[in-house]
């Protein structure tokens, strides 16, 4: 026994001489990547076309949707995938590129016909498109699921345009409706069952971006289960419901009422059947599964983890199979004015100055990752500038800039300290905050990291502003995606003071200037889209002259595409692949 | 770690040795417990390995800021130059290896991995060495009073030493970490951490210690000497004190050394699911947990931390395994 435990100590022995024996002094290469990063076959074009049908596609999902009800769901690849049920009046043209964030008709015969204040909005539906039970879709079943996408304690995750915009009138829900047909919304308005009319109380020059949203979907009132109805949404798409395990997986199979012909605008649906499995929970798990052929789509679109990236980027045969998606993401901090001194902009200019840019690059994957920015408009959205007003050598921040600044907040040696949040589990918000705390320690300010549960991160912790301000939070580290891409879709819910509420949730970190409140409103009548645009940068210029936000990184995914896979491509309205358009090799 | 071990006191019989060597006829030479023991634990060379790793472990945990001055870079200084930005991953064969940095570097910002396993291990070794203490204070009064008195007090002790035993410690930790506050008890950051998992660990493992300290309580409270002082008329907290504890200092010394690398273990895996302390300060079990995730590209990111805690533990065991044998001879 004694012996034996000898063996031991000295196979130890043998493992550390072996692992020091493995020193050598290898000076660092000159920096630089290593040739181009994808091969981005379906950026901008088709990958692997076909038009064969059959077979089943696989996705998997690290998490579960908020919800498959069109009336509930915020997640840019649920409004990408819903698609395949549910018919809303307008969506994203199915095509590669700038071309996948053009609008076109999808229940509605054509884009809206607006009134000359841009405050009446009216839609034809198409005659004949049929749900999954044989019955035809109205336009009544359009306005109940928008009347049910406002009802937020029924319905709480999807976004709240139709509630600010609507001319409601006190109405808040159909299940609270004196109407026996519970079709009681007086701001849309049904007059025949092909026409759907929508009344606001304010302009809104691009309103078929609203039609756009999962919630102009039909939902027939007769079929409506209320929270029960996320479990089998009536299919009015190409794909129904088959199986349904929730939190695990659900299967689709063809909507056997679905006629083609009714939809002008979409691509064959090429796959037979539709698995999808939920709360892969380890996402480097996904990422081999993709590699090795046992999974086709990682439905959350946001590209391959770090890990997944190194090996693809050192294999040309998997980076073959790469695209890199230019997204309408933008990754930064938010500088909270609440916490002291940070109420003075010269100390938020002084943290501006700061900051090492290529650092916050390198927290999200270097120049794959997604390019440094300098103000919020991701450049991949029409009519948006690039333009720094904190320009420092090679982005690499400037101490002296930042002391400067800081004498005149009247801190010339920093000495003041503050927390700075990011979401637990996500290592790339994790390495911003370390990052930035490197940088702040420079001049003189002390900062701990503290991470919050995801899930409720809006809720309860960074965007609630009770709290940021009790547990001196003075940076939150987020990120944004528009919801549509062009100015309004990413900046109004994250900029302007008025979406702020005490009560918390709030997508808006603390960003109040009422110079940019007006800047938003001039833009919601304006006509046309250049003018509108440019508003849009000057609520940009703004933002980033007030110093509130530290942009980190104008995300790129990469996006791993099995070579079963056909009819690929990344389309620009999501950022993602445009998941309609798929087909499959696997029978 | 749940199994008591069987320790007995040697000391109030005769020894064997002693026995022979007076029978040879030299001159009667009296030993103490403790020199016995030490002439016997140098016979352990794997004990005496055991114990010089632990001594140098040690010595690494108290002077690391010494050496990361004097040999290493400051544990969160990144080293941006060295790392690939694309791929995250340290330039250079086997993650960056180099006379510069000895372990490497981590992934994304280039920390130098030797001096975050130097760094690391002072949180391991406060939060082993001061729970096991707690532990040990704990379980040692705990185990003698229901010991001593039995009866109804021995009741009480022993069923709350049964729910100590079920209580499900790592969920309970992992909730607590999640809920502590910024600053609690005068500490902040980091220490409040460190406080709590000193709490945690050491709270709830005293009955291990508290049941072999009854066990042995047991037999001795009815010899010879505990008598004798009893009817001299010396007080219950004398008797405890002063006749039992020394007595029991061999099963509390051996228990300490094989508690300590239990200790280590539940530390790491605390850190490793997030409840230790708060990054970007260095601790093993948070640099094993940041490793799996880059495994597949950079496997020797784990090598370190892990063979950090697996060196560790191992001498820890060996050394305690050793001086059992040397204090408590009946029980191999």
């Amino acid at each position: 026994m004694r012996r034996k435990r000898l063996a031991t100590v000295i196979a130890l022995g043998a493992v550390a001489a072996l692992t020091l024996g493995a020193c050598g002094d290898n000076a660092p290469p000159a920096g630089g990547s290593n040739g181009p990063a994808a091969n981005n076959a379906g950026v901008g074009k088709i990958a692997n076309p076909s038009s064969e049908k059959g077979g089943t596609l696989r996705y998997v999902n690290q998490d579960d949707w908020d919800s498959l009800d069109p009336a509930d769901t915020y997640y840019a690849y649920s409004w990408n995938f819903i698609r395949y049920y549910a018919r809303q009046l307008v969506m994203f043209k199915s095509a590669p590129g700038g071309e996948g964030a053009t609008l076109v008709p999808d229940l509605a015969t054509d884009l809206g016909t607006a009134s000359p204040d841009n405050k009446t909005w009216t839609y034809h539906i198409r005659k004949g498109v049929k749900y999954e039970d044989g019955t035809e879709v109205k336009a009544q079943d359009v306005k109940y699921d928008v009347e049910r996408s406002l009802d937020k304690d029924t319905y709480p995750n999807g976004p709240t345009y139709f509630n600010d915009f609507l001319d409601l009138q006190g109405y808040t829900s159909p299940y609270k409706d004196s109407d026996p047909n519970k079709l009681g919304l007086k701001a849309i308005e049904t007059p025949d069952d092909y026409t759907i009319i929508f009344h606001l109380k304010k302009p809104f020059a691009a309103f078929d971006y609203f039609a756009a949203i999962p919630s102009t979907a039909p939902v027939p009132p007769s079929k409506d289960t209320q929270t029960k109805y996320k479990d089998h949404v009536l299919s009015s798409g190409p794909y129904m419901f088959d199986q349904m395990n929730p939190g695990k997986s659900f299967t689709m199979k063809r909507n056997p009422h679905y006629d083609p012909a009714t939809a002008p605008t979409r691509p064959p649906a090429l796959p037979d059947r539709i698995e999808v499995q939920l709360k892969v929970t380890n996402s480097n798990d996904i990422d081999q599964r993709l590699m090795s052929g046992s999974a086709d789509v990682d439905i959350a679109g946001s590209g391959v983890q770090p890990a997944a990236q190194a090996q693809i980027l050192r294999d040309p045969a998997l980076r073959a199979q790469t695209d890199s998606a230019i997204t309408t993401r933008l990754w930064y901090s938010v500088i909270n004015a609440d916490v002291k001194p940070l109420d003075n902009i010269h100390c938020r200019k002084a943290i501006e100055w700061a900051v090492d840019k290529t650092n916050l690059q390198r927290a999200y994957g270097g120049s794959v990752g997604g390019d440094i920015a300098t103000n919020m408009l991701p450049p991949v959205i029409p009519g948006a500038q690039q333009f720094d007003l904190y320009p420092t050598p090679d982005h690499k921040g400037d101490l002296n800039k930042a002391k400067e600044e800081l004498k005149l907040c009247g801190h010339p040696d920093g000495g003041f300290s503050f927390n700075i949040s990011y979401r637990a589990g996500r290592d790339k918000e994790e390495a911003t905050a370390k990052s930035i705390a490197e940088s702040l320690s420079k001049i003189g300010i002390k900062t701990e990291l503290h991470n919050y549960p995801t899930g409720d991160y809006l809720k309860l912790y960074a965007g609630k502003p009770s709290f940021t301000k009790a547990n001196n939070i003075g940076i939150m580290v987020y990120g944004w995606a528009a919801d549509w891409p062009d100015g309004f879709g990413f900046m109004a819910q994250i900029v302007d003071s008025r979406t702020i509420h005490q009560s918390g949730g709030n997508s808006n970190l603390g960003i109040k200037d009422p110079k940019i409140d007006q800047l938003i409103d001039s833009t919601l009548n304006e006509k046309d889209a250049a003018k509108r645009n440019s508003i849009w940068v000057e609520v940009d210029k703004q933002t980033m002259s007030d110093a509130y936000t530290i942009p980190g990184v104008w995300a790129k995914g990469l996006l791993y595409r099995p070579k079963n896979v056909t009819n690929v491509f990344v389309t620009d309205g999501f950022s993602e692949y445009d998941y309609l358009a798929l087909g499959t090799t696997n029978k | 770690m749940s199994a008591p071990l069987e320790v007995s006191s040697g000391e109030t019989q005769a020894h064997p040795e002693a026995a022979l060597q007076g029978m040879r006829g030299k001159a009667i030479q009296g030993r103490s417990l403790g020199q016995i023991a030490w002439m016997r634990l140098k016979r352990d060379k794997v004990a005496l390995i055991g114990g010089g790793i632990v001594i140098l472990i040690v010595l690494v945990a108290i002077f690391a800021p010494l050496i990361v001055s004097l040999v290493g870079y400051p544990p969160n200084e990144p080293h941006t130059d060295y790392v690939d930005p694309n791929t995250s991953t340290p330039y250079g064969a086997f993650g960056g290896v180099s006379s510069h940095f000895w372990f490497g570097l981590q992934p994304v910002f280039g920390e130098d991995i030797f001096s975050r396993v130097i760094t690391g291990s002072r949180v391991s070794m406060l939060v082993a060495f001061l729970s096991t203490l707690l532990s040990v204070v704990i379980g040692t009064i705990m185990g003698v009073v229901a010991g001593y008195f039995g009866g109804w007090v021995d009741t009480v002790i022993s069923r709350l030493m049964d729910i100590f035993l079920a209580f499900p410690l790592l969920l309970f930790a992992i909730a607590l970490a999640g809920a502590l506050p910024d600053e609690a008890f005068g500490l902040k950051g980091n220490n409040v951490r460190i406080a709590v998992m000193i709490f945690i660990i050491g709270f709830f493992n005293w009955p291990y210690i508290g049941r072999i300290i009854r066990g042995q309580t047991l037999s001795l409270r009815e010899r010879e000497f505990v008598d004798a002082a009893r009817s001299l008329g010396a007080r219950p907290g004398r008797i405890l004190f002063k006749e039992l504890l020394p007595n029991l200092m061999a099963p509390i010394l051996v228990y300490s050394t094989l508690l300590i690398p239990t200790n280590i273990l539940f530390e790491a895996a605390l850190s490793f699911v997030g409840a230790g302390i708060r990054p970007p300060d260095p601790s093993w079990g948070g640099m094993l947990a940041d490793a799996t995730k880059w495994f597949t590209v950079m496997p020797n990111y784990m090598l370190f931390p892990g063979l950090a805690i697996f060196v560790t533990v191992l001498a820890f065991n060996l050394f305690g395994d050793g001086l059992r044998d040397a204090l408590d001879p009946k029980t191999r």
